[in-house]
């Protein structure tokens, strides 16, 4: 991705409110503005869903794949995967035959009934290229979606492991090679995280 | 989290001493409405169409206007459905305010009056005698003119207690004494005359209840009549003020941030009703209070204020404004401010955080008004003069903490005359409208525009309360208003005597000869009533239906739901309403067909959404001499 800027999705953030939603249909579209976009014809299409599952809410979208599955069916070479990292659509040359909605692993594919073609997450690639973030992640009230190097992302995630380990709540503390030993004294845990 | 882009000052406003003040604040590390504006961006975008619904725990409920989505709630209320129901919540929370207010001020009036049958003392009085035998006349109270004035007051308390508390069908009193013949029978064709000030917002809080009125055309029929039961509401308050507190007459004063002073206890007054801050002027004048400053060191008091509470005591008092409703937090950032006073309405939570960054005490002083932070000092109709006391020896005790060295007030200040009550306007016309007929027949005043409402962080603070006025007394239209509008204009130098040069040559010389400002400050927000007193006696004058007047409203910076209920009354009262901020409703297209041009056919009048004043000020241009035409008058 542009300079090893990744967006990262922390789904305990999510509240389903769809901003996102909203965001990348109105940034998809002619007129980008909350009060004309839905009303353009064709319809612009939102290429990020929130889908439910287990009780969160998980925004799904275009993972922007290293080997992409959709790149490798499209008999047309209308997806590719350009140098910056994102997987791109050459809208003239789909021809609608739906081989990468079935190859895509995330399902994060859409299609375009007005144009029959197919419509998936460009990265926002031009709002990037001007120093932006992509609409999702700017139309994010919570911080479920963030956009930031890949470092910041795996930071995160280490935290919310330390955090498991400190409590005890991992489920495994330890392998052949490593063993975590929780700190006792229960009740003092987490006081200072905020 | 979402990037926001950072706009200059000059991008958030177009007053310079706004500008000063919102560059002081970020320098001190202050919060304030422009920072919290651009942490709400992008702002919720099924919301900004009208298209969610809280209104029951099935929900809360989203329409997707990009139709992948559901094009139902839960309950199966569809687009039009939703959009009507939030439009009529908002009448009903403007009608509500405006209600509770008229209730607040008849409860002093009422007080006042008993009081003074039993020959007891009172905070409250009747001050305009005059006033009061002309309301009486108008509810068709018997001998107006000749009646003991306790008599006749004992009885407009009867008639305006009834418009509270009725149970029949029949019409609001007010409505019978203060509505045209022509637009009556309007409202009777479409079954939308107000009953009762309570009744009606109470009945619109039934209609939006989970499986009550689907239809968006009834919902927005009794949006109608919810708003007119708000205009008379408003009425009701702002005679019964006049006949209280005096009707306003021209006075001369300042406004903006340059009217807060160095060396005197700063009090500024906040809020809607003049009931305390009225109290507040009188003591804080009082020779008693004087000598209080002068013991701790300041020269004196001086009582300012922001929003319509000030608009109030400017009408009557001269007491000068420190601005609009943008101006709140900036006001508390000088550091000079000894107390806020903050009654109800537009007053924002975050004065507290503000206040807390200096000795600035802020007082609430309603009970149904309280902020976490703010200190409470209740205002109670009979303790009233011990409360303003109160709160006039709290500030003043409070000017010893101000820390100088911390203080910056903007050195910007405008002249302004303001006072032009509809009684006011007919004495400066030599005692009948018909100067001002004839001025209008001429083409002299080619039409009259009022404007007026809130600001709105969404558009620049004041740009399109100045521009378009600026456009239009530029053009030869007499530009009238009230609320923020009015505080914006006088801001930007426009009620003073110095704009006629602004205005266009044959207004100019109508101006020039009535020694009246281009833009005339008729009020605070509830007093829009005299806007329509005045156009009721114009229409009868021309013996013509208001929606044949050429004549526009506006509210360019509209924000609140009173700004939507005043809206859709003056529409429905047949006067074509600008609105500078897209209003929630454009996720369904009928009510937005609805509101923008059927309406019309019904009230002869319809919304029209304009962000850009220019424009705005040339389809108001346009109208207006298409009424001119139509009633034969010259260009």
């Amino acid at each position: 991705m542009p300079d090893g800027l990744i967006i990262y999705v922390d789904i305990e953030r999510c509240l389903g409110c769809l901003s996102c939603y909203f965001a990348c249909a109105t940034e998809h579209s002619l007129t980008k503005t909350t009060y004309t976009a839905p009303y353009e014809v064709p319809t612009p299409i939102s290429r990020i869903r929130v889908v439910p599952a287990l009780g969160y809410n998980v925004p799904i979208r275009c993972m922007h794949c290293e080997k992409p599955p959709c790149v490798e069916v499209c008999p047309t070479e209308a997806l590719y995967k350009v140098a910056e990292g994102p997987v791109l659509l050459r809208e003239d040359l789909c021809i609608g035959c739906k081989g990468c909605i079935l190859a895509c692993p995330y399902g994060a594919i859409s299609l375009d009934l007005g144009k029959k073609v197919i419509a998936k997450c460009d990265f926002c690639v031009d709002r990037v290229r001007k120093g932006l973030t992509p609409a999702c992640v700017e139309a994010c009230p919570t911080g479920a979606l963030r956009y930031g190097r890949v470092e910041e992302a795996l930071y995160e995630l280490r935290k919310r492991k330390a955090k498991e380990f400190a409590t005890g709540l991992t489920g495994t503390s330890g392998s052949d090679a490593v063993l975590y030993i929780p700190p006792s004294g229960g009740e003092e845990h987490g006081c200072n995280s905020h | 989290m979402g990037v926001t882009p950072i706009r200059k000052p000059e991008e958030k406003t177009v007053d310079k001493a706004a500008q000063i003040m919102i560059r002081r604040a970020e320098e001190l590390g202050i919060e304030t409405v422009y920072h919290r504006y651009e942490k709400q961006q992008p702002q919720c975008g099924f919301g900004s169409l009208g298209l969610c619904c809280w209104f029951c725990m099935m929900g809360p409920c989203r329409i997707d206007p990009y139709g992948v989505g559901p094009s139902r709630g839960i309950c199966g209320a569809d687009a039009n459905t939703m959009v009507a129901r939030r439009v009529l919540f908002h009448i009903a929370n403007g009608e509500a305010a405006h209600g509770e207010h008229a209730f607040h001020v008849l409860e002093t009036f009422k007080g006042a009056v008993e009081h003074s049958l039993e020959g007891r003392p009172y905070p409250y009085r009747i001050a305009d005698e005059r006033k009061l035998r002309s309301i009486a006349k108008r509810l068709g109270i018997p001998d107006a003119e000749t009646r003991s004035v306790l008599d006749l007051a004992v009885e407009v308390v009867k008639k305006i207690e009834e418009d509270f508390t009725r149970t029949t069908e029949e019409p609001l009193n007010v409505f019978r004494a203060y509505s045209i013949e022509s637009r009556r029978r309007i409202f009777e064709r479409l079954g939308i005359v107000p009953r009762s000030i309570w009744r009606e917002a109470f009945e619109a809080l039934h209609r939006i209840h989970v499986g009550v009125d689907a239809d968006y055309r009834s919902l927005l029929a009794h949006g109608l009549r919810t708003a007119l039961a708000d205009c008379y509401a408003m009425l009701t308050a702002t005679e019964l003020q006049d006949a209280m507190f005096g009707t306003p007459r021209p006075v001369e004063s300042y406004a903006n941030l340059g009217v807060l002073k160095h060396d005197e206890v700063n009090i500024v007054v906040h809020g809607h009703n003049p009931l305390l801050s009225t109290k507040v002027v009188e003591v804080a004048r009082s020779e008693d209070a004087l000598k209080l400053a002068k013991d701790v060191g300041a020269k004196g008091i001086n009582v300012c204020g922001i929003c319509c509470t000030a608009n109030e005591v400017l009408m009557r008092l001269g007491i000068p404004s420190a601005g609009n409703l943008l101006h709140q937090e900036l006001a508390l950032a000088t550091g000079a401010v000894e107390a806020m006073v903050a009654d109800y309405q537009c007053v924002m939570p975050a004065l507290a955080d503000v206040a807390r960054c200096f000795h600035t005490k802020l007082v609430t002083t309603m009970p149904i008004a309280r902020i976490p932070g703010a200190i409470h000092i209740e205002w109670k109709a009979g303790r009233a003069d011990e409360v303003a006391w109160e709160i006039v020896r709290t500030a003043v005790e409070n000017f010893p903490r101000r820390a100088r060295e911390r203080v910056f007030i903007p050195d910007i200040k405008s002249k302004l005359i303001a006072g032009f009550s509809v009684e006011a306007i007919v004495e400066a016309l030599g005692g009948s409208l018909a100067p001002l007929i004839e001025a209008i027949k001429r083409g002299d005043i080619r039409g009259i525009v009022g404007i007026v409402g809130c600001n709105n962080p969404k558009v620049p603070q004041d740009r399109g309360h100045v521009e378009l006025a600026k456009e239009l007394i530029a053009n030869d239209v007499l530009v009238v208003g009230t609320g923020c509008w009015a505080i914006a204009a006088a801001k930007a130098g426009l009620m003073s005597l110095e704009a006629q040069a602004l205005a266009g040559g044959r207004l100019r010389k109508v101006l020039e000869a009535l020694k009246i400002p281009p833009c005339l400050h008729m009020g605070s927000c509830v007093d829009n009533s005299r806007i329509l007193v005045a156009l009721n006696a114009v229409a009868e004058a021309l013996g013509v239906d208001i929606s044949d007047l050429p004549v526009f409203g506006s509210a360019p910076e509209a924000m609140s739901s009173k700004a939507v209920s005043i809206g859709t009354w003056f529409v429905t009262q047949g006067v074509n309403v600008h609105l500078g901020v897209i209003p929630p409703v454009l996720g369904s297209e009928l009510v937005t067909k609805l509101l923008t041009e059927d309406v019309e056919k019904l009230v002869g009048a319809r919304f029209v959404v304009e962000p850009d004043p220019k424009k705005a000020a040339e389809i108001m241009l346009d109208h207006i001499d298409r009424k001119r035409r139509a009633l034969g008058l010259p260009a």
